[in-house]
């Protein structure tokens, strides 16, 4: 977009300078929300985005950042259009920047489109209810917090922990029962490392699967204000994989925590009132403008499944990214240090793990008559045998009852076999099978949250005799 | 009519100049697109508009027209079974005009202005009638849409028609030649009238065991479900939606998932109401303002649905007004107000927070209607809060603490052990318990507050033996005790549980959930007398009546539960034989 057309505007009345904003004088017409190319003095171009305007003033947030950025000789030219992204289908395989430019070195898209970033929200009635189960072949998620197409569905993670592996893996194994797939994967990097970043890539290419991936690529050097954009373009491209090529997308985000640090960042530079732990007030809204862009439509064939990766700040799932995060999002898988450190291997620690829409994707038809059953015992009993675990530690194994030392081993095991499951791929009969094994450590009258039926007819001790 | 220019756009809020004259909460189009808002602040001749449509592209100078009337709904037949957005745009008529994506600048009518209702009229020529006074009836659906004269008319009918009517055709026509329709226009910020405002009296039902039976809010009566995220408030909310014995429903989703409303939507239609045996969807509007859509329109969608709920109140109709969740609202609030530069009180909310949502909270209630009949209305308000990161102290928890009858804490650990309806029986409390127990005593329950209340005193003395028994185990406790800790289990398993999706125990009528909990209370009897003949604890609760209490709730037939009462006696006596 080099020309310069009669209508774009351009001036060098930049007055003020702070942090990523720059603040344009007494310009007529700008609209809010448009987007700015602004070229240094050295003629370095770059762009920005319009965040209020009144008769004399307009804030423009830089992207790139403001260093070099003067107010005597920058060029500020408003361009009239929303920020947008050149969409193709020729984008599998290919790697992009934050802003969606190409970054492997190859040939600029040539665009079948070209859509304003920001989207529109989906009509609550134009949405189709998801209902198709997806087989992560991990045991702790289909079992017991079952993941549906059209779902948005977090893994938080604290430092350290290895939620790239378990992301991989989950992108890797992903299948619905009894279809072909027709599915893409966009991958939306933000202030990850190189080194992260590659992982992926490398897991991708192992796999076979680069070819149905998009890249979005804001790593940690890269400029912090792009993160604003990026998630925005990624899913503005899944948006039209999903709606316009009829594919299964899902949307790889890691990691949100850098994006909230960039919007904190911006709200700081604009001087705004600002909410728990200096984040805006507005972040709610701003993440809902993001997670919110899952889900089916009626009549499209396509979806889009988000898997956002966050990195809880001291582990602490109260902390405002993770906190608002989950109150949008449907369901979260949470991995737990302690349980990092005993081995389970991935630590996903199934208590405060949720999957909201489970219910939809389950049942018979769908996976199996007794999975919502299993599932409802499994997290009682492992619930009770946690919290035995505290018990023993103050008064000694000796003092519990008989009934108390089975839940105690019942906890152990369900870590061990259950949760535990490295590279495996398990179906969800073998989950199922595992999870019911386990059940019957238990006495049978103890399996309050199954129907006798299903007792009759999965319970090992049946089974056999 | 008032025309001025935007001289500033910051997000949601756009200033205009010229404006001298508008009045506070006028609505506005904004801009070519007419984009519509609404005046929150008036400064000279500056107004400040909170816009309820996404203000991208909008450009200084472009006009602002004030439309001279405020945000007002349309009332009348054809509400029922609709699915609108925060400022009653229909969401179907929206997917016709735009697709499956929201665009902006639409403007669509709340209610179809085309469609023909038979309209019956109950007055005839020469009747002299007021505000609140009904003129006739139209079917909607099952339920009987009574048409009101509006408040503030009063006068002698000329002419009324029975017949095939356009809500927009007039009805009925006074001697002063005021027309009278089947549409009422009403602001929304302001609460509809009504003669008196009684004390409520009568409990609301909800099928739900720990709502009913423990911790009952009242018809007319308000409640709030405050709860950190995961721990099922949605459900909760769903689940009074479905099962309330209120005629009406009106069910806000205000910021909050997509996916949520879409549920809602399809499941609603093929559920049955327990009652009516009618499809729920035909007592139910909707309300979808998702956490996506634009903030102020989040602000308005609360008052759009209330005054809907009143509308229907006034015919001397129950409604049951759920909002999910009072803490978004609270958000648009917060932003809107900082956009606007207002000095913050806690946590960033605005000051008048508090008036807000007692002005809200206050609007539901039970009351004698306007017109010369004694009807009776009632709106319930139960409004779900999402403190962040589950910690009640936060502002908005704290003000509708205050303010509301009901409050069913839900608990983030029991919800970890999925532990359903996730209601902390500790925390949570109930102020209507002895305005409603009339009404208990009346309907056949008479020992209901003596049973519920030993619940209670069992549930609390179970905690404390909890902290002796993280201290030195539980051998170190005596036998009495060791049984109260063996019947609090079972009241928390086989009571307070309840599966909300599970096809027999998502509704349990009132006189199941007395039987019950009669049932187990009987269980913990017998074993304090059989005790204190000296059996051990052990042996009983080996008995297989243990297993058949734990599967009460499966059981649909009452009488096989009364019996168990004498069964327990009978098999409780006979260990004390085997000895």
């Amino acid at each position: 977009m080099s020309y310069v057309s009669l209508l774009t505007k351009e001036c060098k009345t930049v007055s003020y300078v702070s942090g990523p904003l720059i603040f344009v004088q007494s310009v007529k017409g700008v609209k809010f929300g448009e987007i700015a190319q602004i070229t240094l003095p050295n003629g370095e171009e770059r762009t920005g985005q319009v965040l209020d305007v009144s008769k004399d003033l307009s804030v423009v947030q830089v992207f790139e950042g403001t260093s070099g950025i003067d107010n005597m000789e920058t060029r500020v030219r408003f361009t009239g259009e929303p920020p947008k992204v050149d969409v193709s289908i020729d984008m599998l395989g290919r790697i992009f920047n934050g802003v969606g430019k190409p970054r492997d070195g190859g040939p600029d898209v040539i665009q079948e489109a070209s859509l304003d970033i920001n989207g529109m929200p989906i009509n609550p009635y134009a949405r189709d209810k998801p209902a198709d189960f997806i087989q992560t072949g991990m045991s702790a998620i289909d079992a017991l917090n079952t993941l549906v197409r059209g779902q948005k569905l977090p893994i938080f993670t604290g430092s350290g922990l290895p939620a790239n592996k378990l992301a991989a893996q989950i992108a890797r194994q992903a299948q619905v029962r009894g279809e072909g797939e027709n599915f893409a994967v966009v991958f939306v990097a933000m202030g990850i490392t190189y080194k992260e970043a590659s992982y992926f890539m490398t897991d991708f290419e192992r796999t076979g699967a680069l070819e149905r991936v998009v890249f979005f690529m804001n790593l940690a050097d890269d400029p912090t204000i792009e993160r604003i954009a990026t998630p925005r373009c990624a899913l503005t491209v899944a948006e039209y994989l999903a709606f316009t090529h009829n594919l299964h997308v899902l949307v790889i985000l890691t990691d949100m925590i850098n994006y909230c640090e960039a919007l904190r960042e911006i709200s700081t530079a604009r001087e705004e009132v600002p909410g728990r732990r200096g984040y805006p007030g507005y972040m709610y809204t701003d993440l809902a403008t993001i997670y919110e862009r899952a889900g089916r439509i009626k009549g499209k064939t396509g979806s889009i499944t988000q898997l956002p990766i966050l990195t809880m700040p001291d582990d602490d799932i109260t902390h405002p990214v993770p906190d608002l995060t989950g109150y949008i999002t449907e369901g979260q898988i949470v991995l737990s240090r302690d349980l990092f450190r005993r081995g389970a291997d991935p630590p996903i620690d199934v208590l405060p793990c949720l999957s909201r829409l489970m219910n939809l994707g389950i049942g018979p038809g769908k996976t199996r008559e007794d999975h919502r059953n299993v599932a409802d015992q499994l997290y009682a009993s492992y619930a009770y045998g946690r919290d035995l675990r505290r018990l023993v530690a103050i008064v000694g194994e000796e003092a519990l009852t008989e009934l108390d030392k089975k839940y105690l081993k019942f906890a152990d095991e369900f870590e061990k076999r259950f949760i535990t499951q490295g590279d495996e791929n398990r179906s969800l009969e073998r989950t199922l099978e595992i999870g019911w094994d386990l059940m019957s450590m238990l006495p049978e009258d103890e399996l309050k949250r199954i129907k006798l039926d299903f007792i009759k007819k999965y319970h090992p001790a049946y089974k056999k005799g | 009519m008032i025309e001025g220019f935007i001289s500033r756009i910051s997000g949601p809020v756009v200033l205009s100049d010229h404006m001298k004259g508008s009045r506070m909460y006028d609505v506005v189009k904004v801009g070519i697109e007419e984009l519509n808002g609404e005046i929150i602040r008036l400064d000279g001749d500056v107004a400040v508009i909170q816009v309820y449509e996404d203000t991208s592209g909008l450009k200084i100078g472009e006009k602002v027209i004030n439309t001279g009337t405020p945000l007002s709904v349309d009332l009348g037949p054809g509400l029922l079974s609709s699915i609108y957005d925060g400022i009653q745009r229909p969401l179907s008529l929206l997917v016709e005009k735009s697709g499956s994506f929201i665009s902006r600048g639409i403007s669509v009518p709340g209610i179809d202005m085309e469609k023909k209702w038979d309209f019956i009229a109950a007055k005839k020529k020469g009747d002299t009638v007021s505000g609140g006074d009904v003129l006739g009836t139209v079917k909607e659906y099952h339920i009987d849409h009574r048409i009101l004269v509006p408040p503030q008319v009063s006068g002698t009918i000329k002419e009324i028609k029975n017949g095939s009517y356009t809500v927009r055709e007039p009805v009925c026509i006074l001697e002063d030649n005021t027309l009278i329709t089947m549409l009422q226009k009403w602001p929304v910020r302001k609460g509809r009238p009504y003669r008196t405002k009684q004390d409520p009296r009568l409990p609301l039902i909800t099928g739900q065991r720990i709502f009913d039976s423990i911790f009952p809010v009242t018809k007319g009566g308000t409640a709030m479900i405050p709860g950190g995220f995961g721990t099922g408030k949605t459900v909760a909310e769903q689940t009074l939606a479905k099962w309330s014995d209120t005629q009406i429903v009106v069910y806000i989703g205000c910021g909050e998932r997509g996916n949520e409303m879409t549920d809602v939507l399809s499941e609603f239609p093929e559920l049955v109401d327990p009652r009516t045996k009618m499809p729920l969807m035909q007592r139910t509007i909707l309300i979808a303002n998702t956490s996506n859509m634009p903030v102020a329109a989040r602000e308005a969608s609360i008052y759009t649905g209330i005054t809907m709920a009143e509308y229907y109140r006034d015919m001397g109709y129950d409604v049951a007004l759920m909002a999910d969740s009072t803490s978004r609202w609270g958000e648009a609030l917060r932003e809107v107000s900082g956009r606007l530069e207002e000095m913050p009180g806690e946590e960033g909310y605005p000051a008048y927070l508090a008036t807000r949502l007692a002005a809200f909270y206050e609007r539901a209630g039970r009351v004698v209607c306007l017109g010369s009949d004694e009807r009776f209305g009632s709106v319930t308000i139960v409004g779900a809060v999402s403190p962040p990161g589950g910690d009640f102290s936060e502002p908005i928890t704290q003000n509708t603490l205050r303010i509301t009858g009901t409050f069913w804490a839900l608990d983030t650990n029991l919800a970890y052990r999925r532990h359903f309806p996730s209601v902390n029986w500790i925390k949570s409390y109930s102020l209507y318990l002895d305005s409603i127990q009339d009404w208990f005593v009346n309907s056949g329950f008479s020992d209901w507050k003596e049973i519920r209340d030993k619940t209670m005193y069992l549930l609390q003395k179970e905690v404390e033996l909890q902290e002796i028994v993280q201290l030195v185990g539980p051998d170190a406790l005596p036998e009495s005790e060791k049984a109260i800790l063996e019947i609090t289990r079972m009241i928390r398993e086989d009571f307070l549980q309840q599966s909300a999706y599970h096809e027999i125990d998502s509704f349990c009528p009132l006189e199941k959930q007395y039987w019950m909990l009669k049932v187990i209370l009987a269980f913990y009897d017998s074993i304090g007398e059989a005790m204190n003949k000296g059996v051990a604890l052990n042996k009983i609760l080996k008995l297989p009546i243990k297993a058949d209490i734990g599967r009460m709730k499966e059981l649909k037939d009452l009488e096989r539960i009364k019996v168990l009462i004498g069964e327990i006696d009978k098999k409780v006596a006979a260990v004390e034989v085997e000895r």
